[in-house]
């Protein structure tokens, strides 16, 4: 084994333990504010992974996507609802817990028995050369999955504009609201207000 | 000995099985849409080790896996909207709470 075949392993070793690392802290840790940084953590590792595959494009666009729009997207969200609750304690929240955690080693279990018995036909060619990826993805797009490229920006603008119009709040001009009425909303901004519904509450609201 | 495909599979299968739990468990919403984007890594790095360890020609699983990233943003930022809307008219993001289809 010579010294770049030790770096790899190495740095897979580092970068794995930090992924299984990060991402068990999303799940387990009850604040949700570290619970997303260490988003970002399991992403840059992830991302590490993706150099260690030869996919330098695909290593750049997962940093710039995930952690730069998603994981703030995350924090922003987070920051939002940022509602400083102690859930109740739900009853026999072990129950659940330990089935989930048994059902997830089983998962696992299967999987990597079915990982390490199947004969993987591992490409065993003269060693490729060449174009960088950037160029043989850019090649793809354009040629035998430019359809899924065209429809993934429609697919994006729908996005756009259905996150748009979910989360946009009914603003009401200044001069309609009654100078008294006393309304008091969550922001300052003049809002249409709605009641808030009791959390929990089984009636249905008509229209 | 050098890196094979096995590593990277396993890898993967134990990110996508926290992914899970995370999803079943989590009582907080945003908590849920975070264990669904691991999943969608998992995926990701089961798709790249495949390109690189039998497809290094043509690396079709790379192009599959930008167009997964390109979805899983879109599906993050619509999710996240309903989230916060959810949060305007109950005020609470508890998953427990949200049970208007409970029969």
């Amino acid at each position: 084994m010579n010294l770049a075949e030790g770096v790899q392993l190495v740095s897979f070793g580092i970068l794995s333990v930090m992924m299984i690392g990060t991402a068990l802290g999303v799940v387990l840790l009850s604040n949700i504010v570290y619970s997303a940084f260490l988003l970002g953590g399991v992403f840059v590792s992830i991302a590490g992974l993706y150099l260690l595959l030869n996919a330098d494009f695909v290593a750049a666009a997962q940093l710039l996507i995930y952690v730069g729009a998603v994981n703030v997207l995350i924090l922003f969200a987070i920051m939002l609802v940022n509602k400083r609750e102690d859930f109740a304690p739900m009853a026999n929240r072990w129950i659940r817990q330990g089935s989930t955690a048994l059902v997830c080693v089983g998962l696992f279990l299967l999987l990597s028995t079915m990982v390490l018995a199947t004969p993987w036909s591992v490409y065993s060619g003269a060693a490729v050369a060449g174009d960088s990826s950037i160029v043989k993805i850019g090649l793809h797009f354009f040629s035998d999955f430019l359809l899924p490229f065209e429809l993934a920006s429609v697919l994006l603008l729908m996005a756009m504009v259905g996150a748009i119009i979910l989360a946009r709040r009914d603003y009401i001009p200044e001069e309609l609201i009654p100078r008294d009425s006393g309304l008091t909303t969550a922001s300052t901004l003049p809002e249409r207000p709605r009641e808030l519904v009791s959390a929990g509450s089984a009636t249905p609201r008509e229209g | 000995m050098h890196l094979q495909l096995q590593y990277f599979l396993l890898l993967a299968a134990a990110l996508f099985c926290i992914g899970i739990y995370g999803l079943i468990t989590s009582r907080n919403a945003v908590r849920v849409l975070m264990s669904i984007e691991l999943m969608l890594n998992a995926v990701n790095l089961n798709l790249m080790g495949f390109s690189n360890f039998i497809d290094p020609v043509g690396i079709k699983g790379q192009v599959f896996t930008v167009f997964v990233i390109t979805v899983a943003a879109a599906e993050a930022a619509v999710g996240l909207a309903i989230v916060l809307s959810i949060y305007r008219n109950r005020d609470t993001v508890d998953m427990e709470q949200f049970n208007l289809l409970k029969w």
